[in-house]
């Protein structure tokens, strides 16, 4: 009979049973509504085992790849170690290896975590200021191209405790503590054809850089389109780096956008989703990533699904503006 | 064989989900009760909703159905937004080809959640 562990004690499954009827059966409070495998409520994540095939069923990519799967859809058929979804990942140290400006508001951070840390590009990591003040930020940096060095982008938000700390006081060689990855923005292989596009404003740009440069390294080979917005050509960052992507990949398009005042040549003039909705306007079969300003994400989520992008191939993470804080505390 | 089973079962819930929401969303009599959510779960709600209008496993009952509509009959969700509702489903499986007949026992199955929905 497999056991499930969550939070380090194994609970014995009967035959034919859930790992959700299991979980419930013992007290433990896995959020679930449907229970047939439909509405995903009662999500959670294997940490160890793999899980069948059909607890998986209908689940994003980047679920999958993640080990998350349906509770009440899933019979183990060998051990598992769960976990719910939003359990707090774990803190580990990490020494500052630079900081360095990219524009008037934004430095990149990079990082060496004490231990090698298992993410992909696009996710964020939460950085602790003490352990009463946290932001989480998105990851620019690829795992297999960066080794173990992960790179963030800090916009100073004026009065923002853990940026103000990051710009004013934080330097090379310090000591800082960080907790795991998540999040769903992030790239994958298997369908290395399909067009991507890629669309964000100010530090969103920080996932988006390390989502291209995983696209591309990992082999996908349909067009990428990259669309940046600023109000001012000031307020663009890494655009050399990414002109330079661009001249070495044909497939590449980088696209960037000014919402005020004169524009300089080469540039789009106006807002980035109007600029990437103009080249694109049917958006059917598309996969998108959309990082930035919580207002401009949540407009361009929709406005993609509407002009044809399936809602599965619509990536963002909504409560978590890459590079700006969140209001919650830990 | 089913209701579920003639339209295609879970593919054909898969088929429809995206087509269905596009369509509420595009929808002016009815699209402010669907934005400002968290898109991925509206999804999922969709197709929830459709799984068990095309006669399919669900487990719902009459209160989730009051629950989880009752902050959309305070903002004056009404009998016209229902048939807006159930018009746009049945336009969904028209386009995916599905037999009159058969959309007619779907409209059926959604209407009798209408009381609940609406908290009549």
């Amino acid at each position: 009979m497999p056991r499930i562990t969550y939070e380090g004690i194994g609970y014995a499954c009967d035959p034919g049973q859930t790992v959700l009827d299991c979980l419930t059966a013992q007290g433990i409070a896995v959020p679930s509504s449907c229970r047939t495998g439909v509405c995903q409520s009662c999500l959670m994540r294997a940490l160890g085992g793999s899980v069948p095939e059909v607890a998986q069923a209908g689940l994003k990519p980047t679920l999958v790849a993640q080990g998350y799967f349906k509770a009440c859809s899933c019979v183990p058929a060998e051990d598992l170690r769960v976990a719910l979804p939003d359990a707090a990942g774990l803190k580990l140290a990490a020494s500052v290896v630079s900081i360095e400006p990219l524009n008037p508001d934004i430095v990149a951070v990079r990082l060496r975590p004490e231990r090698p840390l298992d993410y992909r590009a696009g996710q964020f990591i939460r950085l602790y200021r003490d352990a009463q003040q946290s932001r989480c930020y998105s990851l620019a940096s690829v795992p297999h191209l960066e080794e173990d060095i992960l790179e963030i982008h800090v916009r100073q938000i004026p009065g923002g405790k853990v940026s103000s700390w990051v710009h004013g006081q934080l330097r090379a060689g310090d000591a800082v503590e960080i907790a795991d990855s998540a999040g769903q923005c992030f790239y994958v292989p298997g369908d290395p054809e399909q067009p991507l596009l890629l669309l964000g404003t100010g530090s969103g740009l920080a996932p988006l850089y390390g989502i291209l440069r995983d696209a591309l390294s990992q082999g996908h080979r349909g067009p990428v389109r990259l669309y940046h917005g600023s109000a001012s050509p000031a307020g663009l960052y890494r655009t050399e780096q990414l002109q330079v992507i661009a001249a070495t990949h044909p497939h590449f398009q980088y696209v960037p956008c000014i919402s005020a005042g004169a524009v300089p040549s080469g540039m789009r003039q106006g807002n980035v989703l109007e600029a990437a909705l103009a080249d694109q306007p049917d958006m059917t079969s598309w996969r998108v990533f959309l990082c930035g300003h919580p207002d401009m994400v949540q407009e361009a989520r929709l406005q993609v699904f509407l002009a044809g992008a399936a809602s599965a191939d619509i990536h963002a993470d909504p409560f978590i503006p890459s590079g700006a804080p969140i209001a919650h505390q830990p | 064989m089913s209701l579920y089973e003639q339209i295609g079962g879970d593919a054909a819930v898969n088929a429809a989900v995206d087509i269905f929401y596009r369509k509420v969303l595009k929808d002016a009599r009815i699209n402010r009760f669907f934005t400002g959510v968290d898109m991925d779960r509206q999804a999922a709600k969709q197709k929830s909703f459709l799984t068990m209008a095309f006669g399919g496993p669900n487990n719902y009952s009459g209160l989730d159905m009051r629950r989880g509509h009752a902050h959309l009959v305070a903002q004056g969700l009404n009998d016209s937004h229902f048939d807006a509702v159930v018009e746009n489903l049945g336009a969904t499986l028209k386009e995916l080809g599905v037999a009159d007949a058969l959309i007619a026992q779907v409209a059926a199955i959604a209407e009798t959640t209408r009381n609940d929905v609406l908290g009549k």
